[in-house]
């Protein structure tokens, strides 16, 4: 919640009316819910499916591509009236590139493990859907303010939903949480035996059940039992 | 050197398949395969656009990235040649070949931002790959694509007529099918020591 509060500080000057940042707010938290990247957009799959083994992994991979969404948002908004709309797509891959690049050589300086842990993902997040999607549905057509509210939407959408699959996986696949080994803290006192990981879901197959059914559970609530239908986005 | 081509094909299409262990290019994987006409589209397309995207990636990289120390441009670099690569591709195919164009045309724009042409790029630069190793994986990693389609399109063509319930329909139950597909491809990971 303080990325909230600091949310609206920053950006409720730059609009300047009294109406924006009401607007600012609903493209901000649209974003974490209904229209959650990951779980209601379907978007971004292979970067989620793949770092989310464990929910350090998964912070990890999340701040970078809110770093990424929230800057490329930014620069795409500051720059739709100078940008030619035969050649925007183009302008738009390289402006999220630069950024991703920025992001590739700052984790390698900064953690060599995560580096190593996210491996071809870092370089990935270019392709990744949700930025480049972001950039052409909402930056080029909005200011600056509610660009980087939908960034920052968009990107902790992303991360909640990387860090629940990430736990999920991590505390049944390996038995811990960040690191921490929660069934073997309960299990070896009360029933003198070791919690037995089940490694599945530490590999790429666990990864795809978990979200399955994560993405149903999520149909399920937003849109309760009568009328469900899945955005599909490609 | 044969013995080696071979590892690298079986690796790329069953072992370390690249949608069902790597987890690329799951976009297309869960969008385009409602039916299986579609889905064999644009595999096709896929590797058309994957086995020219590592030759010029990877000459790219060994003959300007590499002697001119510049190695750090390499996603810049990798996804405008991808870019500017389709775009080729397409208003070649469009000129002179109609027919496969009808057939490919539409999926050409939608493989420019998938993760799977820039991954095996990237990968095979990682990799250090000399030109026929390149080679033989650029064809192993778009053909182990082209079989996760095949597969996962013929599953959900008889999917749709079977009765499922509501929160799954779509996505979530393709998701599930494809963890299953997963943990049945893990079978073939004894196949090959990396």
């Amino acid at each position: 919640m303080e990325a909230d509060a600091r949310q609206e500080t920053i950006v409720a000057p730059v609009e300047g009316t009294a109406k924006e940042p009401s607007r600012v707010w609903t493209d901000f938290t649209n974003a974490l819910g209904s229209e959650n990247p990951v779980l209601r957009l379907i978007l971004g799959m292979c970067p989620t499916l793949a770092v989310s083994t464990s929910v350090q992994n998964a912070l990890g991979m999340g701040v970078a591509v809110i770093f990424v969404l929230v800057g490329s948002n930014a620069m795409v908004s500051a720059l739709r009236r100078v940008i030619p709309d035969q050649v925007r797509i183009p302008v738009y891959i390289v402006i999220i590139a630069s950024f991703v690049t920025v992001v590739d050589l700052g984790i390698a300086a900064l953690s060599p493990d995560l580096y190593d842990a996210l491996g071809i993902f870092i370089p990935l997040i270019v392709v990744n859907c949700i930025i480049l999607a972001r950039a052409e549905a909402f930056a080029g057509k909005n200011p600056v303010g509610r660009s980087i509210a939908d960034g920052l939407g968009m990107g902790i959408g992303f991360t909640w939903a990387l860090v629940l699959l990430g736990g999920i996986r991590e505390i049944l696949g390996s038995g811990t949480v960040l690191g921490f080994p929660v069934f073997d803290k309960v299990m070896i006192p009360l029933l003198g035996m070791h919690y037995v990981p089940m490694i599945a879901f530490v590999l790429p197959a666990g990864a795809f059940l978990v979200l399955g059914f994560m993405v149903a559970y999520f149909n399920y609530r937003t849109l309760g039992p009568k009328k469900v239908e899945t955005t599909h986005a490609h | 050197m044969a013995a080696e081509l071979t590892l690298i094909l079986i690796s790329t299409v069953l072992v370390n398949n690249f949608v069902l262990s790597k987890m690329l290019g799951l976009c297309p994987f869960i969008g385009v395969t409602k039916n299986v006409e579609n889905s064999m589209g644009m595999g096709m397309a896929v590797i058309f656009v994957i086995f020219l995207a590592s030759i010029s990636g990877w000459v790219v990289n060994t003959f300007v990235l590499v002697p001119f120390n510049i190695t750090f441009l390499r996603t810049v670099v990798f996804i405008l040649l991808i870019a500017a690569l389709v775009q080729l591709v397409e208003t070649v195919m469009r000129k002179s070949f109609p027919a496969l164009y009808k057939a490919l045309g539409i999926y050409l724009p939608l493989i420019t931002t998938n993760c799977v042409v820039l991954g095996s790029v990237i990968l095979i630069m990682k990799k250090e790959y000399g030109f026929f190793q390149m080679i033989t994986y650029g064809i192993g990693v778009p053909v182990g694509f082209y079989v996760a389609l095949f597969i996962i399109s013929h599953i959900r063509e008889q999917l749709a007529m079977a009765k499922i319930a509501k929160p799954l329909q779509g996505a979530p139950i393709t998701l599930i099918t494809t963890g299953l597909l997963a943990l049945a491809f893990m079978g073939f990971s004894g196949l090959v020591r990396e």
